[in-house]
């Protein structure tokens, strides 16, 4: 029997990262079109939690755990222990999620286990091997790639599909960790303090997003992004001029380098639309722009496409939102 | 002390890009900048470089051979080295070869701390610097808007979402610096001059101890199959006129596609 398709399930707090279960979702279409077995894989600290959160969406889950010497792992400490499974399991494909975690965990497997990487998946296929599928430069543009041997590491864009859970849960098999890792993994990474500070909302999961970008002016004129952001219920994004302006954290960035968000409706203020933007909220479904140069590129991929100083605009959208009420 | 940060040569994402005919980038066509991501690795080792005596930065980049301006930019903003790894056996290179070629290029160079960027805005994978620190057993951190070296160790302060770690590593080590360092600096007049007689040190794939059946289209362990065009969208509705009349017909949209009620 050929072997298994592995997804690796991203564990942050002890807790399954929301985004892992689109890409688990994917993992098993891909899985039923190869007719190969997927199988969830979680290491980590504390697995149990994550791990039965995975089992949601995959009918079997590993979960290893391991000892952090300190109390420490960050995403790549768990490569050496996934790699030991995958010499023990044998698995020809394992998909990781393309976040911050995941793409550091993928580079560290790709150097330990010599497999090609391709990365930022939106889609996946099967013709007798993998059938890969990205999207660059001008972002509609579809590339379909493969890998030259047997084996791969793929990397998922997350929020290219909706998360959708099994009718049966799956059966989580707790795995010996082998090896090296056994005595647990040697944190030389050492955690000297962590600091929450209140996060805005995410706009990973958000129903609605409404992103500002350069045109939006001045640190002063933010407020109209969350305004409009309150009026709809919706979370605050941004391009990256405007996070580098320093009107709104990096963590609200969308785009290349930032988030990827799939909501019903994606609202730009003053966002040209650059390929770098794009690629992250090109799952968007509606998307309403706002700008007040007739030919910014984001008019290509509006549904709705505003030429208007949104200063004089905005305001009163948010007044008559707030009069018939969002939904 | 010595740091080395990695760079790549991309594409101007504004200029025409376009693949050649074996569905590879055509660096020829368009005029390679200084990855965006990449220079924040720069400034911060700058940075460290003005607060910490004796310290030489090297930039070490894969790509074509020659001075481009990228390269000219960083040199006179103030790097100390610049080494090119150019060979024609590396066209087509996939992203594991890459890491494999920097991580041999790293071996032939003194250094204690690596720095690099998050991605690259023509790859965009992100995977390249976590690939070289597994390559080379070095500690990884990534995401760090704030470096500073302590005493054989390093301090980085990774962003997270909700706030962020204060995390440390013994070195040599290597960390990935966020977009919230800064940009690289502008080069000074005096900077501008001296770099003309600092020209790039370009090593072959001999010369970092690796074969080209390794790399490059020969050792590429990924290959692209098709490439699509656009799928045709819904054409775009355009809204344009006075403030108020703009505001109706954006709430009637909203409202026929259920989104305000």
């Amino acid at each position: 029997m050929s072997g298994a398709i592995w997804i690796i399930g991203e564990i942050d707090d002890d807790r399954l990262l929301p985004s892992s279960t689109g890409v688990a979702t994917l993992a098993r279409r891909f899985g039923a079109a190869s007719g190969r077995e997927v199988v969830g894989v979680v290491v980590g600290v504390e697995t149990e939690e994550a791990a039965a959160e995975l089992a949601a969406y995959v009918p079997r889950v590993l979960r290893a755990s391991v000892r952090a010497d300190e109390g420490w792992l960050t995403p790549s400490a768990a490569a050496p222990v996934i790699a030991g499974l995958v010499a023990e399991h044998a698995p020809t494909h394992l998909l990781v999620p393309a976040t911050p975690g995941g793409k550091e965990l993928a580079g560290a497997l790709a150097a330990l286990l010599q497999w090609g990487v391709l990365a930022n998946a939106v889609d996946l296929a099967w013709d007798g091997r993998p059938l890969v599928d990205t999207v660059i430069f001008k972002v509609d543009m579809r590339v379909r790639s493969t890998f030259s041997g047997d084996h791969g590491l793929i990397t998922v864009q997350p929020n290219v599909v909706a998360p959708e859970v099994l009718a049966t849960v799956g059966v989580v098999e707790a795995v010996a960790v082998l090896g090296a890792a056994e005595s647990g993994i040697r944190a030389v990474v050492r955690l000297v303090e962590r600091v929450r500070v209140p996060a805005p909302a995410s706009v990973e999961g958000a129903r609605v997003v409404v992103a500002g970008g350069a045109g939006i002016g001045g640190a002063d004129r933010w407020p109209l992004v969350q305004a409009l952001a309150d009026a709809l219920h919706g979370a605050v994004g941004a391009s990256r001029p405007a996070v580098d302006a320093g009107w709104v954290p990096f963590s609200q960035q969308v785009g290349q380098t930032g988030k990827s968000v799939r909501p019903d409706l994606y609202v730009a203020l003053g966002i040209s639309g650059e390929v770098q933007h794009r690629v992250g909220m090109r799952t968007a479904k509606t998307v309403v722009a706002v700008n007040n140069d007739p030919d910014a590129p984001i008019r290509q991929f509006a549904d709705l496409f505003v030429v208007a100083d949104l200063h004089e605009i905005v305001p009163g959208l948010v007044a008559s939102i707030q009069e018939r009420g969002a939904r | 002390m010595h740091i080395v940060i990695m760079v790549k040569a991309v594409p101007n994402t504004a200029g025409d890009e376009r693949l050649d005919e074996r569905f590879r980038l055509d660096r020829v066509a368009a005029d390679p900048i200084i990855n965006q991501n990449d220079e924040h690795p720069l400034e911060i080792a700058l940075r460290l470089a003005e607060t910490v005596p004796g310290i030489e930065t090297t930039m070490l980049t894969m790509g074509p051979a020659g001075s481009w301006s990228g390269i000219n930019k960083a040199i006179a903003a103030g790097v100390n080295r610049s080494v090119v790894i150019s060979d024609d056996a590396l066209e087509g290179s996939c992203a594991l070869a890459t890491a494999n070629v920097l991580a041999a290029g790293l071996r032939k160079l003194p250094f204690d701390l690596v720095l690099a960027g998050l991605d690259t805005s023509d790859g965009r994978a992100g995977i390249v610097a976590s690939a070289v620190a597994s390559l080379l057993g070095l500690p990884f951190i990534s995401r760090a808007s704030e470096v500073s070296i302590d005493d054989g160790t390093v301090v980085a302060k990774r962003l997270r979402d909700d706030g962020y770690e204060m995390l440390e590593a013994p070195l040599p080590a290597l960390v990935t610096v966020t977009q919230t360092v800064g940009d690289l600096r502008y080069p000074s007049l005096r900077g501008i001059m001296a770099a003309r007689s600092r020209s790039p040190e370009t090593w072959s794939l001999d010369e970092i101890g690796l074969s080209a059946d390794a790399v490059g289209v020969a050792g590429a362990t990924t290959s692209v199959v098709a490439v699509d065009p656009p799928s045709p969208r819904p054409p775009t509705r355009l809204v344009s006129g006075d403030p108020a009349s703009v505001v109706r017909e954006v709430i009637d949209f909203l409202a026929e596609r259920r989104l305000v009620s």
